[in-house]
């Protein structure tokens, strides 16, 4: 850490550089706590650093105000270097009010920097937060925390003035004065929030005026208030060379789906029902009908299945978005799908289960009921995205499989990385590359009849489209006869066609990529992470590999079928650590298929992994040899 | 045009599959009207899909030699909604049964109705559960002992037609397995309408409850059990043609003609009705209280889902051209780092 005198124009404090930073914003649902943490997140990304964010907010629209069960946090990670969580402990905490201050100061690292409002920490709100005095009363709190209190209420009360807005109206405007301090204290541009309010707000002219006032409001609070005796700076990443601009998870999922549709010649139908978090997808699709996106808002999640295979049946990119509520109500038009060998995708963004659960909590915990979850033997590829870059791949990816194989394939998502956001470097369409699907010509009334269960070399069946002169066929949920797709209850052909539907899954496994390996190819210990947690089990395994340990780390992006050398990779390593944020589902498949005695680490917490437990675990297995 | 349709006959819409319905099941006739109608229509037979969901009638797709989806239960209108809203080329019928639409699929079936989405469902209605083997349905009649109510249903049936003109319909039809005219005309003008058009069906299961529709089709009894709709024309029914129904203030009544009532006294039939009150009264006779109607009930335009569909789309690529990915990518806020530009 160095300290210079430089900085942006207007500052006149010292300047101290950091690596990097942790900061959370904590308040209300409606104190517009999301929307402060994107900006300073966009900020942050187009300043050129590395990015990671983690949105935690209530299932409620607008719990009561004040209570616990209203907060709604948002928490950024930006950082010089290459970062893949959003970090475990906070360098900042800003807490509009006690709820917030009580639910999250835990967070906190010792000597971190606290920030709040310290208007809101009065008698009635400590009733509602159900505690019985002043937490910033409170001792040693100076002593483990740089406390910033801010009297943000009247600041922006008297910020904004001048434009006239009512007391409600202008208590709207606290998180942009918040936002300004942070701008200041980590050396952030105002601009492009000023661009955003202009782009948001243009058409209500004084509540635009107001959020400016406040915004740069806050600024000068933190340039001239003796609280601070310093601002920070935190230097560019090195991130490959491109272009990149700052993305969240959902919206590359549904960028990668338009991307898949068009690479592939087809239109894209969404038939979707609305659910959290899986409803951006259906929000973001729908915005783009000129790309060619059929969006239908289904009855219900029955229907939405029901019309993507119809869709698909009419030769279109036949897609549905759901969470694990949703994925259950649709299991038997899935089964149907894979009946039909029909390309259809399935999105799954998971959440907080079983029922309704969590639903705005993160969660791995549906990974049997992607692979296992319908009645009969009823294979079906699986592949989950790692972060929210990968999104836009696995779109594609998956897309790919399907119409190659004739078969639906399930993405899994989860909350964490579907609101997570991070920056995405921009490909060039041209270099994407293009999904070859050939659908069988027409045939003539004299030429031998038409084969709708013939196989190909990898076992996909021809896509014969309605329309398609003299390829009449019926398609349907009872036992195909091999070949003909006509009904057949033949018990010999029913286990023929069992192991032809089980195989041409497998079959996948022959184009997916090897299992790559993070580390040394042999060791103490492999760390074998999916989904999800792909961040906190990199970093974990960097961090422990500089303590010297021998561990490496292997990311799968199918789940089902593996790839063909991961039980090679497996048996190189002395033991296999499996973390999920479930009861040990994958850890579960790896020891029934390979009866390797794997080890878990399972969080049910409905967040993410923290670094530091994973890197501990680590280090606990080794250290147990 | 110079288009090369052969002139197809039924035996063109036969697929090489053996029919596999009960001998004597009301489901032939309706498959052997709608092979004998669809050559009228001029279509050829690719442009055509069936999508059935479970129950003895949903095996029809089978056989049938056009594009078919046997699919899972009550969702046919659903898979039928996904195909019509991509493929405005193709006419897509769903074929269903009293149990498959109106119980298991009433989500569906409600919905389709309302969005007005371009596809056909027929309804064959028996009352009962045949592939099950003889549990009650929802059009069972209260009290009906079946398998599964030893001690009669408890179940109040409901009426389709007054369900589906309840769902803001813009074609309902009625009508009878063994009338075979009148079956393929139905048929006919079902195809003709653009939106959903449902068409009720009698169908008789003759193994599971067998004569369920008898008072309207047995030739001693049908003329006064049932009155034949047509679009302008008094509702006049009886085996004599002496019997009308009048309005008595908003309640319906039997009156007879001579006697003082002429046909003008009548109530006449609208089909084109804006207002669905006069369709939704006539779906509400029931025998034995009143004659049951057969025909068309209502048969109105307005807007269609999958055609506005597309015209979004439509609109949306003429306002902001096709899609441009990069153009898409580059929106925004971006940022470049080390040379690549």
């Amino acid at each position: 850490m160095s300290t210079s005198l430089e900085g942006p124009a207007k500052v006149t404090k010292p300047v101290e550089t950091l690596a990097g930073a942790t900061v959370r914003l904590a308040g209300d649902s409606g104190d517009g706590m999301q929307l402060a943490g994107t900006q300073f997140t966009n900020t942050s990304a187009l300043a050129g650093n590395d990015v990671a964010t983690f949105p935690d907010f209530p299932a409620e629209i607008r719990a009561p105000r004040g209570t616990r069960a209203g907060v709604s946090g948002f928490q950024l990670h930006f950082s010089s270097n290459d970062i893949y969580t959003p970090g475990d402990t906070l360098d900042c905490l800003v807490a509009m009010n006690p709820a917030a201050f009580v639910t999250n100061i835990g967070d906190l690292r010792k000597g971190g920097t606290l920030i709040v409002n310290e208007d809101e920490f009065v008698k009635k709100n400590f009733d509602l937060a159900h505690i019985d005095k002043n937490p910033l009363d409170e001792s040693d709190l100076e002593k483990r925390y740089r406390v910033i209190r801010v009297s943000m209420n009247k600041l922006t009360d008297l910020a904004v003035k001048e434009v006239g807005l009512g007391n409600k109206e202008s208590a709207r405007c606290r998180n942009f004065l918040a936002m300004g301090l942070l701008y200041w204290l980590y050396g952030r541009d105002v601009e492009p929030t000023l661009r955003f309010i202009e782009a948001k707000f243009g058409n209500q002219p004084t509540v635009a005026e107001a959020n400016r006032l406040a915004l740069n409001a806050g600024w000068n609070y933190g340039e001239t208030t003796e609280a601070f005796i310093s601002s920070y700076r935190v230097d560019k990443a090195q991130l490959s060379p491109g272009t990149y601009r700052n993305m969240m998870g959902n919206e590359l999922l549904a960028w990668g789906l338009m991307a898949a549709a068009r690479l592939s010649q087809k239109e894209l139908f969404l038939g979707t029902y609305p659910i959290t978090p899986a409803s951006d997808i259906l929000h973001v699709l729908s915005k783009f009908k000129h790309f060619g996106v059929y969006s239908f808002q289904a009855e219900d999640e029955i229907a939405a299945m029901a019309s993507a295979i119809g869709a698909a049946f009419g030769g279109f990119m036949g897609v549905t978005t759901s969470s694990g509520p949703g994925i259950a109500l649709k299991s038997e038009g899935i089964g149907l799908a894979i009946m039909l060998e029909l390309p259809v995708l399935v999105v799954n963004v998971q959440r907080g289960g079983p029922s309704t659960g969590l639903p705005t909590k993160t969660e791995q915990a549906d990974l049997f009921q992607a692979v296992l979850g319908r009645n009969g033997e009823s294979p079906m590829p699986v592949v989950a995205a790692c972060s929210p870059s990968d999104c836009f791949d696995v779109a594609i990816e998956a897309w790919r499989i399907a119409t190659r194989f004739m078969t639906p394939v399930m993405i899994l998502s989860d909350g964490y990385i579907a609101n997570g956001a991070e920056p995405w470097r921009i490909p060039k369409f041209e270099d994407l590359a293009p999904i070859p699907i050939k659908h069988p010509d027409a045939r003539k009334d004299d030429d031998p009849p038409f084969m709708p269960y013939q196989r190909d070399e990898l076992l996909a069946r021809p896509w014969a489209i309605p329309g398609t002169p003299g390829l009449m066929h019926r398609v349907g949920g009872l036992e195909k006869q091999d070949v003909t797709g006509n009904v057949s209850y033949d018990p010999d052909n029913h286990q023929h066609m069992t192991h032809t539907r089980a195989k041409k899954v497998e079959n996948v496994a022959e184009v997916i990529p090897p299992l790559q390996v993070n580390g040394p190819e042999q060791g103490d210990l492999l760390v074998l992470s999916w989904g999800g947690t792909y961040g906190a089990c990199k970093t974990a395994v960097e961090l422990c590999q500089r303590q010297g340990l021998s561990v490496a780390h292997a990311h799968l992006r199918w789940v089902n079928p593996f790839p063909k050398n991961i039980e090679q990779v497996l048996r190189s390593y002395k033991r296999v650590l499996i973390p999920e944020l479930n009861m040990g589902q994958l850890n579960m498949f790896i020891r029934s298929k390979f009866l390797i005695d794997t080890i878990g680490l399972n969080k049910i917490k409905g967040r993410p992994f923290d670094v530091a437990e994973v890197a501990e675990k680590i280090q606990q297995v080794i250290a147990a040899k | 045009m110079s288009s090369e349709l052969p002139q197809l006959t039924a035996s063109d819409f036969a697929s090489d599959q053996d029919v596999r319905w009960c001998p004597g099941c009301g489901d032939y006739s309706i498959l052997a009207q709608m092979k004998k109608m669809l050559p009228t229509l001029g279509l050829p037979r690719e442009n055509i899909v069936f999508i059935s969901g479970i129950g003895c009638s949903s095996r029809f797709p089978y056989y049938v030699n056009t594009y078919g989806m046997h699919s899972i239960h009550g969702r046919a209108p659903a898979f039928a909604t996904g195909l019509k809203s991509c493929r405005d080329d193709l006419q897509v019928w769903v074929i269903t049964g009293d149990g498959d639409a109106l119980s298991i699929g009433g989500n569906h079936f409600m919905h389709a109705i309302r969005r007005n989405i371009d596809i056909k469902i027929v309804m064959f209605n028996n009352r009962i559960y045949g592939l099950t083997k003889g549990q009650y349905s929802p059009t069972s009649p209260i009290h009906k002992i079946t398998k599964s109510s030893p001690l009669g249903s408890i179940d109040r049936p409901l009426n389709p037609l007054s369900v589906a003109i309840g769902c803001e319909a813009s074609f309902v039809a009625r009508s009878i397995d063994v009338n075979i005219k009148h079956l393929g005309d139905m048929l006919h003008r079902a195809a003709m309408h653009k939106g959903t058009a449902f068409i009720e069906v009698y169908q008789n299961c003759n193994i599971f409850n067998d004569g369920a529709w008898d008072y309207a089709t047995d030739r001693q009894t049908k003329q006064e059990n049932t009155l034949q709709l047509e679009h302008g024309k008094p509702l006049i029914f009886g085996k004599n043609r002496d019997k009308g129904i009048r309005l008595n203030g908003t309640v319906p009544e039997i009156v007879e003609l001579g006697k003082g009532v002429s046909e003008d006294d009548l109530l006449f039939h609208d089909e084109r009705a804006e207002e669905p009150t006069l369709a939704y009264l006539l779906s509400r006779f029931r025998h034995p209280e009143f004659p049951e109607p057969i025909g068309v009930f209502r048969d109105v335009q307005r807007e269609i889902y999958d055609q506005e569909l597309r015209r979004q789309i439509e609109d949306s690529r003429k306002k902001r051209g096709t899609g441009d990915f990069d153009k898409l990518f580059q929106t925004g806020d971006t940022w470049t780092v080390g040379s690549s530009a």
